[in-house]
This record gives structure tokens, C-alpha cells and sequence, in this order.
């Protein structure tokens, strides 16, 4: 009889009762996958993993700034990664004065490096305090460049009420223009913010990571925890997060939209520059790049849940732990290739719009 | 049919055509033979590129399908096509599949040199056509921005499969030497014009193609669901599946343009399909041209790659050493800005959409009213403006 009664209630929840009850199916499994696959990871390899977690906080601060500003404003941001390579060249102008000249750079007569001690090395770290204060004004720079973007492009297009597409092709613009304009000032050739090879500490269980990497983990995770107290504890985050939830309820509550939107532009850039110039230490200084970390930085934030700050921060990592692990994964009996790195954040996107586009922890949609 | 701004349409073309024309002939000395061997290389680019910029418009300008990955199609259009009609792999530093062009010949007339390059055009349009019909599976119920990632992604990923799998169309290296249609029956100088035609008639036939769909019932549809999906759902249209026929037909056009590429060049290498010159460009000429109406896909082809080809003319000016390094990258800003421009102060683009395509209205208002009904008003009066 119960059994009865189970069956006509099913069929009377239907296609869409089966489709729900799958759905928080694939939501356990996707978990159990995640967890599964980072202690996997952590376990065979744990050199892959910490070098995974370093440039997953990269990608974790990008990609907390491109979901916010989606959760805000309800568009893709194209122009993320190249907007983010902009601000680690931005630091790098405020730190050497250097931009690319006719047949060899030129460069201003003063900078921050020539602010006293300012590029003697701060304990085990690569670069000085002057590395520092250049970020701290490729913030501000990059903070104002976006909301000059926003009164220029974004705001007359809002007011248009033009598509989301619309808005996409738009930022894509503003992304050829940013790596151009890299290109023009700094030239082709990539840059790093101090020259010279720095050897990297020993951790137990063949971990070797630098002192920037690790500079680079703390960072990532104190401005993810400053983000979240704005987020959940300040009248400004709240305000973010009605507007993600609802816009026009947002409007009608009596939320300054329009001031919310200029400083979530103001916390999404400076987030950008932090963001690039961490990937810049990580790495190198160099206008492709942007473009090719949008990939990982957009997957990450899908796989966490779009316009979900806590979402971005773990789909970053995991993408980024996927990466580097990839590298020794073997395929149809052969290594597989590391050229497929950015196929990796790919196939991590195509598996998570297909099983749930919500993402791991939900999307604000 | 007066429409505002037309004039800054005429300008801008008259504009390009006359730097397209000058230049060339200013630098050259006036040697009208070698201009003309320039502007048929430029139109034939033209021609090919807008091939892809139709292609686009049906999937966006038209369903409003979000490709953000037209370099992945691009991509294996010219890469089928290429391994298609290339002479089977030496071996060694060479190697790819495919290969199959020189076995086709059949007692038909010359068939060996047109048949290769028809059957892979043909291979090259399906290849496309099937790549986005798996595609549209898991990305067609996405929004648009979900998609416009998952095209960035599955560009992305070709070029990692190309690249990394070295049997398969012989990696960074690239395919060279691909034979061209026709090639033997002219003199090395004169093929291009030859070949001009060709892609003017393959662009053509598309047009046509394109046109005649976009002004039938199956066009209205994309149209409808572009505006509003749930009132097109409402009217009993299976949203999904136009959009996927859509997607389909938009990457098979995209397809056959890159076979006309690949053909053109005679080489594809993967570091030339680039986001860059492989999606963003074709984006940038339909916005320009004004997406929805197919003769602004093919103007805005003509007018992106004019300022493409002027900025590449002013390299044979004497310019300062800082300004020559650097005009690439001027114009690749430029391009960027005028993108964002165009979205701004005209979106429409330089041709605007009409707001009414079927060939069954345009023919009622050619006819002549019928003298029963003199007395009502003209059907032509009743056309708003269109």
C-alpha cells in the first residue's frame, strides 16, 4: 500500500519531481568529487597541490572580483583578465618608471624604487617595501580606471537597457583595447618585477614552494577574509548582496543602486590589480596573459556558483589544483600533454554546465 | 527607406575605399597594374572574412546565439579542408591525417582539380556543423554568457588538441603546400584574380543562401525567439531546436569559409587562429556593420579590414622609429575602441536591421494596387518605415 501510495506520488511529482530529486543527486556526487579529487590530490601529489593552491589564490581573487561584479551588475566580464594584467603593469610603472621605448626602454627619473630602502628585500621575499606601495596604487589606479569605465561604457548601456550580450561584447572590447595598450606602452617582451633566480624553501612531503608563493597564499587568503567581512558585515555588503538577490527590489528598498555599483567597480578592480600582481610574481609580467588566465578565473567561478563569493574562492582552487595535478595524469596509457593545461579549466567548465550550472555552491541568479 | 545617419554609412565606406585606393597607388608610383593586384588580394580577404561575418550574423544578428569561439570553427574549417586535399603524409617531420585529395579524380571534366577542394569544403562545412551540434547540447540551454565562455573554451581546447597531438595535422608546424583549385590551368600571376571570383561566388551563393532563409518563415523564428523566447515558446516553437538549427548552419557557413581560407593562403599554422584575429575581428566587423541585416555583415567586413589593411599601407611611410614598432599595436586599439564606440553612439551598426524581411510583404508592396481598390490607400502608403 505505502508502496503505492509512493509510486502515484511520484508520478504525480512527474519529469520535473525525477529531475529535481536527480539534481540533488549530482549535487552530492559533484561534492563528493571535489572533496574527493583536492585529497586525492593532497595525497599523491603534494608538490602539484601546493603549487595548485598558490595559483589558485590567484585565480581566487579574480575570480571573487569577476563574481561579484556579475552578482552586481548581471554580466560577464570579459575584460577581467586583461584588466587584471593591466594592474600588475601598473605597479610595474609605479615601481621602476619603465615603459618600453623606440629601440630600448626609457624610464622617469624617479619611481618608487628610488624611494630610500625601498627595493632592499623585505626578509626571504623577492622585492622590497616599494613592491608594495606600487600595488597599493595600481589599486587605486585600476579602482578608478574601472569606474571611469563604468561612467563611459557600462552606465549608458544600463541605462539602455541593453542585453547582457551587449554588455559582454562591450568589455571585450575594452579587453583588446587594455592588452593593446599594454603592448603599446610596455612592449611584447615579458617583464618581472625583479630579475634573478631565488631558491625555493623545503616543506615536509616534497612541498617546495618560494617565499613569494607563500607572500602570495597569505595574501589571497587575508583579502578573501577582508571580503568577506565586507561582504556579510558591513551595510555596503548587504547592499551588494540585495542587489545580486534582487535589483529592482534593491531599487525600491531605497539602495542607492548606482553608488553600489561604482564601489563594487572600485572593490572588483582593486581586487584586479592585487590579483595581477600576485600572478605577475607568480609568473612573469606579459599582455597574453590576460587572456589566458579568463579561462580558469571563469571556470572557477562557475564551478562555485556565479555571483557566489564563496563559490569563486573554492572553484578557483579546485580548477587551479586540476591544472597543475594534470600535468601527471596519465591518458589512454601516455602523460598527458602539459599543453592541455588550459583545456583542463575547459572540460571542468563543459562537466559543470553540463551536470549543474548552478555551480557547487549556487549561483546568484 | 529614409533611415537617420545614412550618410555617416556613405562616409565611412567612401572613406576606406579611397585610403584602400591611394595608398597603394600613392606608394607604388601610380602603377595602376600592381593596385590592382592589391585590391584583389583585399577583396578576396574581404570576401573570405565575410563568409564568417554572415556566418555570425546568423547565429547572432539573426537567433541571437552567443559565439564567442567563431576561431574554434574557423579553425576546423581550414584544418579539414587543408588535410582534406594535401597529398598523404611523408612521414617524419610530417605527419598528419587525412590526405585523401590526390585519390579523387573521376572521368569528369579536369576532376582532379576542382572535385578535392569541393568534397573538402564540403567535409570542412559538416565537420563544423557537427562540432556545433554536439556543442549546442550542453551549451544551447545555457544563457548566453555561459555560452559565450563555453565557445571561448572549446576554441581554446582545439588549439590545445592541435598543438599537443602530433599525428594529427602535424602540430606548431602547421600544414603547408596545400594545392589550390584550378591552379595548373593559370599563370602564378594571374590565379589570384582566378581565385578572386571563386570566393566572390562562394560568398554569392551564401548571400543568396543566407537571405532567402532569413526572409522565410524559419527566419521570422530566430528573429521572434532572439526578441522574446517565451512568447516564441508560447507560439508552440521548440525554442531549443531553432536555436541549435541556427548554431548548426551558422558554423557550417563558417566552416566553408575556412576551407576558402585555407585554400587562399595555401598554408594554415595554429598561432595565426588567435582570439584575436579569429573571433574578436569577425565580432568587431559585425557590430560595425550592424548585426541582423547580412549586407552589413559583408560592409563591415569591407570597412574593419580596410583600416586593417591602411594600417599595414602606413608602414611604407616614412614614420618616426616609436610610431612604426608600435602600429599594430595602435591599430589593435583602435579596433577595440571602435568597437566600444559603435556599441555606444550607433549601435544599430552602419546598416541597420530592417524591420521587415519576408519575401511575401515585399512582393505584396511591389505590386501595383489593383484598380478594384483605387480607392483604398496604396499598400505601399501603409509601410511604415521600413
Amino acid at each position: 500500500m505505502a508502496v503505492a501510495a509512493r509510486a502515484a506520488s511520484l508520478a504525480r511529482e512527474g519529469w520535473q519531481g525525477l529531475r529535481y530529486r536527480l539534481e540533488a543527486l549530482t549535487g552530492a556526487v559533484l561534492w563528493a568529487l571535489v572533496v574527493g579529487f583536492l585529497l586525492g590530490t593532497a595525497v599523491s601529489s603534494p608538490e602539484n597541490f601546493a603549487i595548485g593552491l598558490v595559483v589558485g589564490s590567484v585565480y581566487a581573487l579574480a575570480a571573487l572580483g569577476l563574481t561579484l561584479l556579475y552578482g552586481v551588475l548581471r554580466f560577464a566580464h570579459f575584460a577581467h583578465g586583461d584588466l587584471m594584467m593591466l594592474g600588475g603593469y601598473l605597479a610595474y610603472f609605479a615601481l621602476t618608471g619603465i615603459v618600453v621605448g623606440a629601440r630600448r626602454d626609457t624610464q622617469l627619473p624617479a619611481a618608487l624604487d628610488s624611494l630610500p630602502g625601498a627595493t632592499s628585500r623585505l626578509g626571504d621575499l623577492t622585492f622590497g617595501y616599494g613592491l608594495v606601495l606600487a600595488a597599493l596604487v595600481s589599486c587605486a589606479v585600476l579602482a578608478l580606471l574601472c569606474i571611469g569605465l563604468d561612467r563611459a561604457i557600462y552606465r549608458p548601456l544600463r541605462q539602455r537597457r541593453a542585453g547582457i550580450v551587449i554588455f559582454a561584447v562591450a568589455s571585450l572590447g575594452v579587453a583588446i583595447a587594455a592588452r593593446s595598450l599594454m603592448l603599446l606602452v610596455w612592449g611584447p617582451n615579458p617583464r618581472l618585477y625583479v630579475e634573478g633566480v631565488f631558491p625555493a624553501h623545503r616543506f615536509p612531503f616534497g612541498v617546495q614552494l618560494k617565499s613569494d608563493q607563500v607572500f602570495t597564499l597569505a595574501v589571497a587568503v587575508a583579502l578573501a577574509g577582508l571580503v568577506y567581512l565586507l561582504l556579510f558585515r558591513t551595510r555596503l555588503g548587504k547592499a551588494m548582496r540585495a542587489m545580486a538577490d534582487n535589483p529592482d527590489l534593491a531599487r525600491v528598498s531605497g539602495i542607492a543602486t548606482e553608488g553600489v555599483v561604482i564601489r563594487t567597480w572600485a572593490l572588483g578592480g582593486a581586487l584586479m590589480a592585487v590579483a595581477g600582481v600576485l600572478l605577475a610574481l607568480q609568473a612573469q609580467l606579459n599582455p597574453q596573459l590576460g587572456f589566458v588566465v579568463l579561462l580558469p578565473v571563469f571556470a572557477g567561478a562557475i564551478l562555485g556558483g556565479i555571483g557566489n563569493p564563496l563559490g569563486a574562492l573554492l572553484g578557483a582552487l579546485v580548477v587551479a589544483v586540476a591544472q597543475e595535478a594534470s600535468v601527471g595524469w596519465e591518458l589512454f596509457g601516455r602523460q598527458l600533454d602539459p599543453t592541455y593545461k588550459p583545456g583542463v579549466a575547459f572540460v571542468i567548465l563543459i562537466v559543470m554546465l553540463l551536470l549543474r550550472p548552478r555551480g557547487l555552491l549556487g549561483a546568484k541568479t | 527607406m529614409r533611415r537617420p545617419g545614412r550618410w555617416v554609412t556613405l562616409l565611412a565606406f567612401l572613406a576606406v575605399t579611397a585610403a584602400v585606393v591611394i595608398m597603394p597607388a600613392e606608394r607604388s608610383g601610380w602603377d595602376w597594374g600592381g593596385v590592382l593586384s592589391f585590391l584583389t588580394a583585399f577583396a578576396t580577404t574581404v570576401a573570405i572574412y565575410s563568409l564568417f561575418t554572415l556566418g555570425l550574423n546568423v547565429q547572432w544578428g539573426y537567433a541571437g546565439v552567443f559565439n564567442f569561439g567563431v576561431v574554434a570553427f574557423f579553425m576546423l574549417g581550414a584544418y579539414t579542408a587543408a588535410a582534406f586535399t594535401k597529398e598523404p603524409a611523408a612521414g617524419g617531420f610530417d605527419s598528419y591525417v587525412g590526405g585523401l585529395g590526390p585519390k579523387l579524380s573521376l572521368p569528369l571534366f579536369q576532376s582532379e582539380q576542382w572535385l578535392p577542394f569541393l568534397i573538402g569544403a564540403a567535409m570542412a562545412a559538416l565537420m563544423c556543423g557537427v562540432l556545433a551540434y554536439l556543442l549546442s547540447f550542453p551549451a544551447l540551454r545555457l544563457r548566453e554568457d555561459y555560452l559565450a565562455i563555453a565557445t571561448i573554451g572549446i576554441a581554446e581546447l582545439m588549439r590545445n588538441v592541435v598543438v599537443a597531438e602530433r599525428g594529427l595535422v602535424n602540430s606548431e608546424r602547421g600544414l603547408k603546400g596545400i594545392p589550390r583549385p584550378f591552379y595548373q590551368s593559370f599563370v602564378p600571376d594571374d590565379y589570384q584574380y582566378f581565385y578572386f571570383l571563386l570566393a566572390l561566388v562562394a560568398l554569392a551563393l551564401v548571400f543568396l543562401a543566407v537571405e532567402r532563409a532569413v526572409r522565410s518563415p524559419w527566419g521570422r523564428v530566430l528573429r521572434a525567439l532572439r526578441e522574446d523566447e517565451t512568447a516564441t515558446a508560447a507560439c508552440g516553437k521548440d525554442v531549443t531546436s531553432f536555436r541549435r538549427q541556427a548554431f548548426v548552419v551558422g558554423a557550417m557557413i563558417m566552416g566553408f569559409g575556412g576551407a576558402v581560407y585555407a585554400y587562399e593562403r595555401g598554408a594554415v599554422s595554429p598561432d595565426t587562429f588567435t582570439h584575436f584575429a579569429g573571433t574578436f575581428i569577425f565580432w568587431a566587423m559585425l557590430i560595425v556593420g550592424g548585426s541582423g541585416n547580412n549586407q552589413g555583415a559583408v560592409l563591415g567586413a569591407y570597412i574593419v579590414w580596410g583600416l586593417w589593411i591602411i594600417s599595414l599601407q602606413l608602414l611604407g611611410y616614412p614614420l618616426p622609429e616609436a610610431l612604426r614598432t608600435r602600429i599594430f599595436y595602435i591599430r589593435d586599439l583602435l579596433l577595440g575602441v571602435l568597437l566600444v564606440a559603435v556599441l555606444l553612439l550607433r549601435p544599430q551598426g552602419l546598416l541597420p536591421e530592417e524591420r521587415r524581411v519576408s519575401i511575401w510583404v515585399e512582393r505584396l508592396l511591389r505590386r501595383p494596387p489593383a484598380p478594384e481598390r483605387a480607392g483604398a490607400r496604396p499598400v505601399a502608403d501603409r509601410a511604415p518605415e521600413a
